[in-house]
Formats: C-alpha cells, sequence, structure tokens
C-alpha cells in the first residue's frame, strides 16, 4: 500500500503534525497508534496545566488530547489504533503489525516520527538492593491509579523530582496513600515551581535535595529504602544514609526519547537528545523523514510538542507536494557554556525565521545568551534565570541567517 | 505579627516570598518578590488559596473516567471533596464537561474525557 | 505397577532429570519449593556453556562438562532454547598469566576438550578488536557457547509434563519418611510416595538431605553480582571473554548473551543467607572497574538491569552426585556449582543411570517425544505464516511488550502451556516481556490485565514471582457497585 504521508505515533505530536499536513493540502494520511485509542500519555495525565499557550486556558490532558483528536476526526484523517511500527526502513517502507490486519507494509512519500519517550527504569539508576514488587516508575504508576483504578501502594518514597514525580506525589495522596518523601539527586528540582508547590507542600510532602534512595529492602514486597546524601560528584555518602519503613518506591528520573525505529531506518541520532539530528523544519538527515514532539527532544510543555508538530507537518506537506523551500544554506548549530543541546541542530535555509530551542544543564541566574558566528557576535539576550526543567528558545531571522555561515554557537553564561 | 515563608510560582524565577500577617490575619507586607504580581500572589496564597482539583470518578458500571472541578475550590476543602467524589457514580454515557455533581464547593464537577 | 521417582527441585539440574526419566515407564514427579521452574541459582547465573579446560581431570566436573557442553546444542534445539557457539577466550595480562594460560590448554587436551588454541597479542585483537591492548594472549575455547539456563529448565520441565511428569509447584518439602521401600514425601499441600527420591535442591539440598538423616555434605551460598547492558552493547564482543582464574572464581567475565545483551559479571562473595540475592554499591563498583580490565570501552550508561545469583557450594571439591549413606535409594545431585549448567545435560542420563545400577527398572517409554515447541515460535515464522496466525488467532496482531516485540497471543500460550506462566516474572522468563530496554514500564500494566483475566483472578492477586509480591494494594474508590 502507497501513502503521502505516514505519521507514526498518534500522541499530541503526531495529531497535531497530522493536522497540519492535512491544512497545508495533504490528504492521503495515515497516523499508526498502538495503544488502543488517539491521544498518547495524555490519556493518563488527569491533572490541568496543559494548553495555556495553544489554547490560552487551563486543560486536563485527556482535554487537550481530544482537541486535537476531534480536529483529526473532523478531517477525516485516517488513523490505525492497536497498531505497532515493527520498522522503518531507509527507503521509507513502514512494516506495522495489528489484530485486523497482521502485518502489513506502507511504502510512503513521507514519514514523521512521533513517538515520544519512555521512562528511565531502575537497572539505569543502579540501585542497589533487593529486587521485591513495589518499584515502578512514575508513569507506570500514573496509569495504574489513573486508567485501570488500582493504587500500587500505600507508604510510598519518590526518586526523582521531575514533573511526573511531583504530579503522582498529589494523585497518590489524594486517593489515599501517604508518601512519605521525594528524594533529589540534583541539588536543584528538575520540575516545575508550582507542582513542587502544589503537589508537594499542600500535602507537607518533604523533598530531600542532593539525596537519592542508597538501598531498596524486602524479598517479595518492597518493606523500605535507604536514603542518602551524595556529595558534589553525586556520590553516597555512606554515613548519611537513613532507612524509611514504605511498600512502593516510584521512580521519576528522568524520560528518553524513543528512537529504536529511528535507528533501525539509520537515522542518525543527537548524543545529548536522544532524538535525531534535524533540520529548522524538523527534517532528519533521512530527507522525508520528520520527527517531532518527545521522540526528538523532551520537552517541558505540551504547547510546544504541539508547535513543534506543525513545522514537521507543513515541512512533510512542502516535501510531498514538491515545494520544499531551497537548501540555500548550510549551518550547523553548537550548544556552548551552559546550553546542553540545541534543536534544530542544522539549519539549510535562511529564507525563515528559525526558533533554535535549547536547555541550560544547571540553573543560570542573570543568565546571557549569545549567538555566534566564528568570533562575530549575532545576538545576546538577557534572562533573569534559567534551570534545567525549562526549555529556552530564541528566534534568528532571515536577515541574521543570511549573514551567517558555517557555524552558529549558541551559548549560555 | 505572624510570618510565611512560601514560593511564589507566578514565573520560573520561584522567589521566596515572606508574607507577614497582623493578629486578624490582614496583611501587612510581602517581600521577596522581584515583580507586582509576586505581591498579589502571595496575598492570595495566605488569605484564600484555591487549587482546582483533578481526579477520577467510578461509573455505574464500574469503568474509570477522568474528572476535575471547573474552577479551584477552597485549599483546605481538597480532601472533602475527594470523599463526595469518590462516592459518586457517573452515568457510563458521559461526555467530555458532562456536569457529574453541582456545587462542589462552590464548583461543579465536570467530565474531562469522553467513555466510549 | 510402575515405579515413582521423586526428584526435589525445579532447577536445570532436576528439570532435566525429570526429562530424562520419562523416557522410561516411570511414574515422574518433580518438586518445586517455589511458584515456578528456575528461580534459583539456574535463573541467576552466567549463561555460559563451559568448554572444560578448567575442571581438575578425572574429576565429574571434568567429565560431565566436556559431556554436558557437547549434548547442549541438540538439547536446546530440541527443547526450542537459544542456543550459541560463540566460543570464548581466557584473556591473559601478564607472562605469569600466560603460563596460567597454557596449564588451561594442557588440562583441557587432557580432558577431551574440542577446539582450544593459545592466541597471542595480535591473533587476539584480530578476533576481539574491543578487547584490551594490555592482553598480551588468550586461551580460545571454540566450542564454548551460550545459552538461556532458565529457558532450557522451564522446557525440560515442560518436556517432562508432556511426557506424563507431574509437576508439584510451590511444594516445599519439609519431611521425609520411609514406611517399608516407599518414602513419603510432605511437600506443601502435597503428599507424594515414591521408590526413589533425587536430590536436586541446589541451595537447599544439604537441608533436603538432614530430612533423611544424612548431613554428609554442606552448601554455603556465594553471591555474584551481575549488570545486564542494552541490546546496543550486544556486539562490543562476540566471544565470552573470561579473565584468569583465581581462588574466588573465574573473574569477572563479559559476555553477549543468546538475546544479544551484553553480561558483566559475577562477583563472588561468600554469604550467610541463602536467599539473599540483593545487589550492593560496593559489589556493582568492582564488576564495573574490573570488567573493563578486559574490555576498556565498556558503556555502563546502557545498564539496563542489575541482579545476584546466588551459587549452591559445596565443601567438597567435586559435584555430589552418590546415593545417601543413609539410604540407597535417595539419590543426591548437589553441590552442582559452576560448570553445572554446561554439565546438566550429562548429569541428566548419569543420574539415571546410577539409579538404574541401585535397581531401578528402565523399560523405554515408546511414546516419548523429547521436542518441544519453543516460545519464540511466532517470532521465527516468515510474514506470511505470521499473518495465517493472525488471521487465526487476532491476539498474535497484539504487541503488548514493545522492547522485545512480544504479542498477546504468545502470553496466553505461555499462562496456559505447562509448566504454566502465572506471574510477571514467570513470564518474563519464558518471553522476555517486560524484559528490554524499558524494564517494563509500559507493558505491567497489561501484563496484569492479561494474566488476571487468563488466571481468573483479580488484578490485585496478580505477583510479581512468589506469594506475597503483590503489584496492586487496593482499588481505588470501591462506592460503585
Amino acid at each position: 500500500m502507497k501513502k503521502d504521508l505516514v505519521i507514526i505515533g498518534g500522541g499530541p505530536a503526531g495529531l497535531a503534525a497530522a493536522v497540519a499536513a492535512y491544512d497545508s493540502g495533504v490528504r492521503d494520511i495515515l497516523i499508526l497508534e498502538r495503544d488502543t485509542s488517539l491521544g498518547g500519555i495524555l490519556q493518563q495525565c488527569i491533572h490541568n496545566g496543559f494548553g495555556l499557550h495553544r489554547f490560552g486556558e487551563e486543560l486536563t490532558g485527556p482535554e487537550y488530547a481530544a482537541r486535537y483528536a476531534k480536529q483529526v476526526q473532523e478531517r477525516g484523517i485516517e488513523s490505525l489504533c492497536g497498531t505497532m511500527v515493527l520498522s522503518v526502513s531507509p527507503d521509507k517502507t513502514v512494516t506495522a503489525m495489528n489484530k485486523q490486519m497482521g502485518i502489513f507494509t506502507l511504502e510512503a512519500t513521507a514519514v514523521i516520527l512521533a513517538m515520544g519517550c519512555r521512562e528511565r527504569p531502575r537497572g539505569a539508576l543502579n540501585i542497589p538492593g533487593t529486587r521485591p514488587a513495589g518499584i515502578f516508575t512514575a508513569g507506570t504508576a500514573q496509569r495504574f491509579v489513573n486508567m485501570e483504578g488500582y493504587l500500587p501502594g500505600k507508604e510510598v518514597v519518590i526518586l526523582g523530582s521531575g514533573d511526573i514525580g511531583l504530579i503522582m506525589a498529589r494523585r497518590m495522596t489524594l486517593e489515599g496513600a501517604k508518601v512519605k518523601a521525594v528524594c533529589e539527586l540534583m541539588p536543584y528540582s528538575g520540575g516545575l515551581n508550582r507542582n513542587i508547590v502544589q503537589c508537594l507542600q499542600d500535602f507537607d510532602i518533604p523533598l530531600h535535595l542532593s539525596t537519592t534512595v542508597s538501598r531498596i529492602h524486602g524479598k517479595e514486597r518492597v518493606t523500605g529504602v535507604s536514603i542518602a546524601g551524595v556529595d558534589e560528584r553525586l556520590q553516597v555518602i555512606p554515613e548519611t544514609e537513613t532507612y524509611i519503613p514504605c511498600d512502593t518506591l516510584l521512580l521519576s528520573c528522568g524520560l528518553l526519547p524513543e528512537n529504536e525505529l529511528t535507528k533501525s531506518a539509520g537515522i542518525p541520532l543527537d548524543g545529548i537528545t536522544g532524538g535525531a539530528t534535524v533540520n529548522q523544519n524538523r527534517e532528519t538527515a533521512l530527507e522525508g523523514v520528520f520527527a517531532c514532539g518527545n521522540v526528538l527532544h523532551v520537552h517541558d510543555l505540551v504547547d510546544f510538542v504541539s508547535e513543534e508538530a506543525v513545522l514537521a507537518g507543513n515541512a512533510a506537506a512542502a516535501y510531498i507536494q514538491g515545494n520544499a523551500p531551497a537548501k540555500d544554506a548550510s549551518l550547523t548549530v553548537k550548544a556552548a557554556g551552559k546550553v546542553r543541546y540545541t534543536v534544530p541542530q542544522r539549519i539549510d535555509s535562511a529564507s525563515q525565521e528559525v526558533a533554535l530551542f535549547f536547555r541550560v544543564g544547571s540553573v543560570a541566574d542573570n543568565a546571557v545568551l549569545t549567538v555566534k558566528c566564528g568570533e562575530k557576535v549575532l545576538l545576546t539576550k538577557k534572562k533573569r534565570r534559567m534551570t534545567p526543567g525549562e526549555m529556552e528558545s530564541v528566534r534568528l531571522s532571515a536577515k541574521l541567517l543570511a549573514e551567517a555561515e558555517g557555524e552558529l554557537t549558541v551559548s549560555v553564561d | 505579627m505572624k510570618t510565611t515563608e512560601l514560593t511564589c510560582i507566578v514565573c520560573p524565577m520561584g522567589c521566596t516570598l515572606t508574607v507577614t500577617q497582623d493578629e486578624e490575619g490582614k496583611i501587612l507586607s510581602v517581600t521577596g518578590n522581584t515583580c507586582p504580581r509576586g505581591a498579589v500572589y502571595g496575598e492570595n496564597e495566605l488569605l484564600h488559596p484555591v487549587r482546582t482539583l483533578t481526579t477520577t470518578v467510578r461509573t455505574v458500571s464500574g469503568k474509570l473516567l477522568p474528572v476535575k472541578t471547573d474552577k479551584p475550590i477552597p485549599k483546605e476543602h481538597l480532601f472533602d471533596a475527594m470523599e463526595q467524589v469518590n462516592r459518586l457514580a457517573a452515568p457510563d454515557t458521559a461526555k467530555i464537561g458532562d456536569v457529574l455533581l453541582a456545587d462542589l464547593f462552590g464548583a461543579n464537577l465536570v467530565a474531562t474525557a469522553d467513555l466510549c | 505397577m510402575k515405579p515413582t521417582v521423586a526428584v526435589i527441585g525445579g532447577g536445570v539440574v532436576g528439570s532435566l532429570i525429570a526429562r530424562e526419566l520419562t523416557k522410561y515407564c516411570l511414574n515422574v514427579v518433580l518438586i518445586e519449593a517455589r511458584e515456578d521452574i528456575a528461580t534459583g541459582a539456574t535463573g541467576a547465573n552466567s549463561a555460559i556453556v563451559h568448554g572444560g579446560f578448567d575442571p581438575v581431570p578425572g574429576t565429574l566436573k571434568a567429565k560431565l562438562n566436556v559431556k554436558g557442553a557437547a549434548m547442549m546444542p541438540s538439547l536446546a534445539e530440541d527443547l526450542g532454547v537459544s542456543y550459541k557457539n560463540n566460543g570464548s577466550l581466557v584473556l591473559a595480562f601478564s607472562e605469569k598469566e600466560m603460563e596460567h594460560v597454557r596449564k588451561l590448554y594442557a588440562r583441557g587436551m587432557e580432558n577431551g576438550v574440542p577446539g582450544l588454541s593459545v592466541l597471542n597479542a595480535e591473533e587476539l585483537q584480530a578476533l576481539e578488536p574491543n578487547i584490551s591492548k594490555e592482553a598480551v594472549g588468550a586461551l580460545l575455547c571454540s566450542s564454548a557457547g551460550i545459552v538461556c539456563p532458565y529457558s532450557l529448565a522451564v522446557a525440560a520441565a515442560g518436556n517432562a509434563v508432556d511426557n506424563g511428569a507431574e509437576l508439584l509447584l510451590a511444594s516445599p518439602v519439609t519431611a521425609i519418611q520411609k514406611q517399608g521401600e516407599k518414602f513419603i514425601l510432605t511437600c506443601g499441600e502435597h503428599t507424594v510416595e515414591a521408590d526413589y527420591v533425587l536430590n536436586c535442591a541446589g541451595i537447599r539440598s544439604d537441608e533436603v538431605a538432614r530430612l533423611v538423616g544424612d548431613d554428609s555434605f554442606s552448601i554455603k551460598p556465594r553471591a555474584g553480582e551481575y549488570l545486564l547492558l542494552d541490546k546496543s552493547e550486544g556486539e562490543t564482543v562476540s566471544h565470552t571473554i573470561f579473565q584468569t582464574p583465581n581462588e574466588m572464581g573465574k573473574g569477572i567475565l563479559v559476555t553477549p548473551t543468546v538475546h544479544g545483551n551484553l553480561l558483566v559479571g559475577p562477583t563472588a562473595l561468600n554469604i550467610e543467607d541463602k536467599a539473599d540475592t540483593s545487589t550492593t554499591r560496593e559489589g556493582l563498583a568492582f564488576v564495573r572497574s574490573t570488567a573493563m580490565r578486559s574490555v576498556p570501552n565498556l558503556n555502563f550508561r546502557a545498564v539496563i538491569t542489575s541482579f545476584t545469583g546466588v551459587r549452591s557450594v559445596p565443601n567438597e571439591e567435586d559435584f555430589i552426585i552418590r546415593f545417601s549413606e543413609k539410604d540407597a535409594k535417595f539419590l543426591h545431585v548437589a553441590g552442582i556449582e559452576s560448570p553445572g549448567l554446561s554439565s546438566a545435560p550429562a548429569i541428566a542420563p548419569f543420574a539415571v543411570q546410577l539409579l538404574a545400577e541401585a535397581g531401578l527398572p528402565l523399560e523405554k517409554n515408546e511414546a516419548f517425544d523429547g521436542k518441544r515447541k519453543s516460545y519464540h515460535w511466532f517470532s521465527s515464522l516468515s510474514m506470511e505464516e505470521k499473518n495465517a496466525v493472525i488471521r487465526e488467532n487476532p491476539a498474535f496482531g497484539r504487541v503488548v511488550c514493545r522492547c522485545e516485540t512480544v504479542t498477546e497471543g504468545e502470553i496466553v500460550d505461555a499462562i496456559h502451556r505447562a509448566p504454566k506462566a502465572t506471574t510477571l516474572d514467570g513470564l518474563k522468563h519464558r518471553l522476555r516481556s517486560g524484559m528490554g530496554r524499558c524494564q517494563g514500564g509500559f507493558c505491567t500494566p497489561l501484563l496484569v490485565e492479561i494474566l488476571a483475566r487468563e488466571l481468573g483472578i483479580s488484578p490485585m492477586e496478580v505477583q510479581k514471582s512468589t506469594l506475597g509480591s503483590n503489584l496492586l494494594i487496593e482499588k481505588t474508590k470501591e462506592v460503585a457497585e
């Protein structure tokens, strides 16, 4: 079967990309979603705080997802749920499987990768101790509580102060669990202030910074964890170890873009973001294959996922219609100073303004952002504070891009 | 006189606010903020803190439906509200925006997803 | 009436012996203390089929290892278990260690190990470019291999059941009496009457021996900690890489697994508690630093899990395969430490032969079928064949574990095929569901739902492993009934 556009993933990125591509004139679109309904991870994010940028109001995850699902439906865009993509080949052949059709292949003119991300599991954290039941990633617990209606534990310690962990602290507390502590390895929280206040402080849940879980106890089910302070090298300080009895350990220690399919297509990845390297239109190194949302880099707000998906959807449409912008530039973008990475990593068309997204690796107060080309400073911008938890951006005008060549360096000091 | 320390959540700065009240609870001063919005936040947060409650209800047939209060409710009533929500049996035909419970501490409890 | 043989212990040794016994007209009962097969040392070891150059010539270890390693490929094939003949290397980092390598070579030749040769540094680098440049040479054993040990045990126990054996799970043997010529075994809710008993109880085999008043040996636990790396690292080395052994074991090894991961370990620490499978900060740090002597560029950021296996270390040098001095029909198959897995295929017929010598009549079971369908039969089909299966049973079209591509059809199959998978770990060991890079983050809720549905239990009764390892504590807002 041939398709103009195959979109892998029916979460916020995939849905917004589909709508954008349709509105740019593409009609032969197919969204492939592995879950039983569209909406992706938003379906289990029943808390509010989504959509302020996009819709000017505060929505819950399911409400935000429903708005996009409705737009997809209204346009009559085709989607297949319960469908797992098994591989993407360099010639853009997508192989997928579901119950109704078995294994089938699609020859796509363009592909948008929108598979999202997964949570960092315990193994990657190297926590010593036993391996009992009662250790969950925050997202798994979220699914059990919000979608299945089960409480995975009554006395909880959370490792990692990412937003999902904070949200789950409140959620489990409201459902009758006791959250005894949230431990954060770093000296600052990875979550939003708002969540620290409304998910922890509101319920008197202590947040221990520069602290980790140093050992897991319990044979069948978790019976407790040891927590300990860490030094500047993030190594456990044994004499600070204390024991907290609990039946559950939730892990909220970061998200990893899910790029197994990207790799199967031979598309190069950025070692820092874990996503593909892309140009300003979110086109990967493989022509006609685009990526957007958390599969490309982990976003702080879903609103920005949708925004990025529009770029990818429009660009895929232009590619399909044969009017992709001329590749009249060849700029690479390099992160420096406190900037960990940038998206896009390269700019190959200078005809339009480009927004560069980035994150800092540590808190920067009175931050000065500089964009340089060689020794020439193109732009500086000041901000009172930048934190690793928030995605930052800077806009480069077409005029400014026209002046640049070779390598752009983005730094924060 | 009573002073309370708060983290401002208006922007990512996360200023530490110190709010001073007299014996009757009247706000005397807010310090530590770096913008006027912080002062307003500090005052509201101490005098009448409110929160939007998001949770789930069971339907008559036992399914799970996500819900929210359509406006924030007083923070001190979050658990009382949960108690009422937990006793509710929503219709299995609920659609996004349907009011499932009226006047829950001044707000309506509404469905945030369609049951299909 | 057919004589009854009771096999205590559902590890790889007990399971293979039970299967071996079903080749004859016997009543075979396989008794396992835990809820599943292969939960002890079989479930957590290096998964290596050693060539057999290490054991002292003339010992049971030497004899059974060489024989077992030769039997492994066809046995694995029959049972539908993954095996790969990847070969092994023992690295030497000094001239003194080279001497030891040459000694191992000579010993291997004496033991009759095929495929041995001594490599110099250049030959070694050509074979394994990621090996440390400090290595001055190595012993190559091209007959060594890797296997999936718990699949082997599960498939052996399953095949035994297919051929008429009875399997009792969650049935710890707590008493053994003698009534006339019969043994009466009390195991959990069951009482088993047997003419012959095999003690394959692994780490607990000394305790089982004491149930018949035999304290001729003891077993001490020795912990080995491992790190398992993502499949992205599986091709770092192609051979199993050993270091020159010392008195505490074979050093830290680096090996690919049959599933394409990279396994690094184990430590060797004598511990007190036989059930202590916890990992330690120090142990894991030791594994990392020592392994990097062999392969300096190991990528430990790709670790997906760590675990500890507990070895059964006897107070004797060799395997303890002999009749109890207290009873001539009670056979110990104990102290099966390394190279136990490699020897297991040969231990089974050896033990059965000993029973025959002790009077057990071995009449051939003409109906015996030693072949068993792999748990991964679906994934090995062609696309057309898969689609035919999905048309017949759409559950094979639904991927549940995305990291390892395990379908609902395979999960339901594993839940209902003997020995039945009744827990998350049971599924994991059979199908690798939840064993991939996300470690069950996405599929756990789905697996719980399928287990509950197929076993007819509440999701709250679903266990991770043994009884008490429930995943869910309570149902929220139980008011709408």
